[in-house]
């Protein structure tokens, strides 16, 4: 197993809602994304724990365009990886944020 | 031990038990009264005629002999697998079994488990696991699968098994582990006359495994995480 | 807490995830889950493994209505590690069965997908089951129905599979499995002569929700929609029966019958046909609805 973290400095302090979104299924070739609205001094901060060892640029790589397109901030994002593409886990994290809104507008 | 041994160890008073394709059934004679006895030997792979054969006998003991304590004795390597077992619904055969001592503990009957040879998975769960304590011999052998068999199925090296094993109650077999666990209550030591004319009348009401185990530090989250849930 | 994407063209229950299940089969917005994933509530028993966790450990339990009756409600999720039970999924099980005696809601719902015992933490996943088996029949007891829905692609097996049988009624669509030991343990164990678990169509005939049905081993057969087991769920609720010295004789002579009459065949098309049914051939390719028109009246009836 191999355990990543990441921070982001966003701007758009996006509402965040009190309930937890939860997408996607720990299963091989996918990934379960959950989203916390957590004070984080405007950071958004992602956390990963994979099955793959030795991915963390391909990670940094996915998550750099993901936080760039959305600019979130106060944002806990948690993963658990079954080794996913990052086809999937950019899937994911679009759904699960889709879901995040929806549930707190 | 064989059963002639065990049987004349537990009751040496005298018993009635009878040993029919490796079902045993009848009646031990304690210095506490009269104790059913129900169990499995030759560690017999239960199927579908067992379990309705056990079955049988316990609804007989409900019917004929209220409030009577039971004695659970296991020997049993797990569930027969063939086709056939399951083309009849071996599992609800085994239910039916598991849901009859679940009545007969409805109706008062205390329901005690001795592990004297073999006890594995599904033959195990839906008989001896059923009782309100589970004891066992020391030289019993529990598991749910050897490790190289599980090594295969999980895809996990054998070696990665065998080194966890030596720190983790949880997956390797062994009477040792399922103490810690709470799956068994105690070990039995000689004289087992004794040692059953002891357990009976202390009638447990609840499912006391997980308490134990949270107790014993080897399984360390169901009783919180049930007792969570439980209170909302 | 919901995820309603990737379901298209109706709510097949068998493409549904676990979180998906309970989404439709429940009144819109009425789930509440009982420690959710942001509690991590993980395995720990899975790191050490090299294996991935599950923030809700494969489970989903919680509170909710179903046309406006109050339920329990749990759901396994069939993707992660198959459904199968470990200390902190069994445990989540046990107390919500335990909940139920205290709150006593219409019925608990359990959507069973389970491979039975988690090997990865074997001898606390069996203890676990042991204690879901205690704790349902005592739910049972108090009153409290409980009913069991099964039609995952991971089918409902192990200790899972006993688990089941312990409900009062279960509801299962035709692409749903129950049984204990899988055909790939069958045929790793005792050969392939024993059963050839690539045959699909003898593990349908074999383990598939229509000879479940007519084996009267499951209350109601439906289609894989989650509307249909919905429905089900409502006309089952009330005709269920307690657990009594009765039901389980009368249990105990259709088991006996059961083996009497059907304990020599080898083929489930055997057992459809020692029932009386025409052309037993024929019933895996039927759609629900021909199927129970051609059944009617056949069988063991239901148990």
């Amino acid at each position: 197993m191999e355990h990543l973290q990441f921070e982001f400095k966003g701007s758009a302090n996006r509402k965040g809602c009190q309930k937890t979104t939860l997408v996607g299924v720990v299963s091989s070739g996918n990934l379960e994304v959950m989203l916390e609205n957590s004070e984080l001094q405007g950071l958004c901060r992602i956390n990963v724990s994979t099955s793959s060892q030795g991915f963390g640029e391909i990670w940094q790589a996915v998550l750099n365009d993901f936080a760039a397109r959305y600019d979130l901030s106060n944002l806990q994002i948690s993963i658990n990886d079954g080794g996913a593409t990052p086809a999937v886990v950019c899937l994911r994290l679009d759904q699960a944020l889709e879901n995040y809104l929806e549930a707190s507008s | 031990m064989n059963i002639e041994t065990l049987l004349s160890e537990l009751f040496p008073l005298g018993h009635s038990v009878t040993n029919i394709d490796s079902i045993l059934t009848g009646y031990g004679t304690t210095n506490k009264g009269e104790i059913a006895v129900l169990g499995t030997t030759d560690h017999l792979a239960v199927g579908v005629e067992a379990a309705l054969a056990l079955a049988t006998s316990a609804l007989g003991v409900i019917k004929n002999d209220p409030g009577r304590p039971i004695l659970l004795l296991v020997d049993t390597q797990g569930q027969r697998l063939s086709l056939q077992d399951e083309l009849l619904g071996i599992n609800g055969y085994l239910a039916h079994l598991a849901k009859c001592l679940e009545l007969a503990r409805q109706r008062e009957h205390q329901l005690i488990c001795l592990v004297y040879a073999e006890a594995v998975s599904g033959g195990f769960l839906s008989f001896g696991m059923m009782a309100d304590e589970i004891h066992s011999l020391p030289e019993a052998k529990v598991r749910v699968m050897n490790l190289p068999a599980m090594a295969r199925i999980t895809k996990l090296p054998l070696e990665q098994l065998e080194e966890l094993s030596r720190t983790s109650p949880c997956f390797a077999p062994g009477v040792e582990n399922f103490i810690k666990l709470g799956g068994i209550n105690t070990i039995w030591q000689q004289p087992l006359a004794e040692r059953l004319v002891e357990v009976i009348g202390m009638k447990l009401d609840e499912d006391q495994r997980r308490h134990n185990g949270f107790v014993r530090q080897g399984r360390k989250l169901a009783f919180t995480v049930a007792q969570r849930v439980k209170a909302g | 807490m919901s995820d309603l994407s990737g379901i298209s063209r109706g709510h097949s229950y068998y493409e549904a995830n676990a979180r998906q299940r309970i989404a439709h089969l429940l009144d819109p917005g009425s789930f509440q889950e009982v420690l959710g994933p942001a509690e991590r509530l993980t395995s720990p028993h899975l790191e050490p493994l090299g294996q991935p966790c599950s923030f809700d450990d494969g489970i989903i339990i919680g509170t909710g209505s179903l046309n406006g009756l109050q339920v329990l409600v749990a759901s396994q999720e069939g993707g992660f590690m198959g459904g199968a039970v470990g200390e902190v999924h069994g445990a989540k099980l046990t107390g919500l069965l335990e909940r139920a005696v205290n709150e006593r809601p219409a019925a608990v719902l359990l959507l069973l997908e389970s491979g039975g015992v988690r090997l990865h933490e074997a001898n606390a996943g069996l203890i676990a089951i042991s204690e879901v088996i205690r704790a349902l029949l005592a739910t049972r007891v108090a009153g409290v129905p409980v009913l069991g829905l099964i039609g995952g692609a991971y089918g409902c097996f192990g200790g899972m599979g006993i688990v089941a049988r312990c409900c009062d009624a279960l509801i299962i669509n035709e692409e749903g499995r129950l049984g204990l030991s899988g055909p790939d343990v069958i045929e790793t164990t005792m050969g392939v002569e024993e059963f050839d678990s690539s045959d699909r169509a003898l593990v349908w005939r074999t383990l598939g929700g229509k000879h479940r049905y007519l084996l009267g081993e499951v209350q109601c057969l439906v289609e894989d929609d989650i509307d249909a087991f919905h429905t089900a769920v409502i006309k089952t609720i009330n005709t269920v029966q307690p657990l009594s010295l009765e039901s389980l004789e009368q249990e105990h002579s259709s088991l006996t019958r059961r083996l009497a009459d059907y304990g020599q065949c080898q083929d489930g098309a055997d057992i459809w046909g020692e029932m009386g049914i025409d052309d037993p051939q024929k019933l895996p390719l039927m759609d629900i609805q021909s199927f129970m028109v051609t059944v009617a009246d056949k069988g063991q009836g239901k148990l």
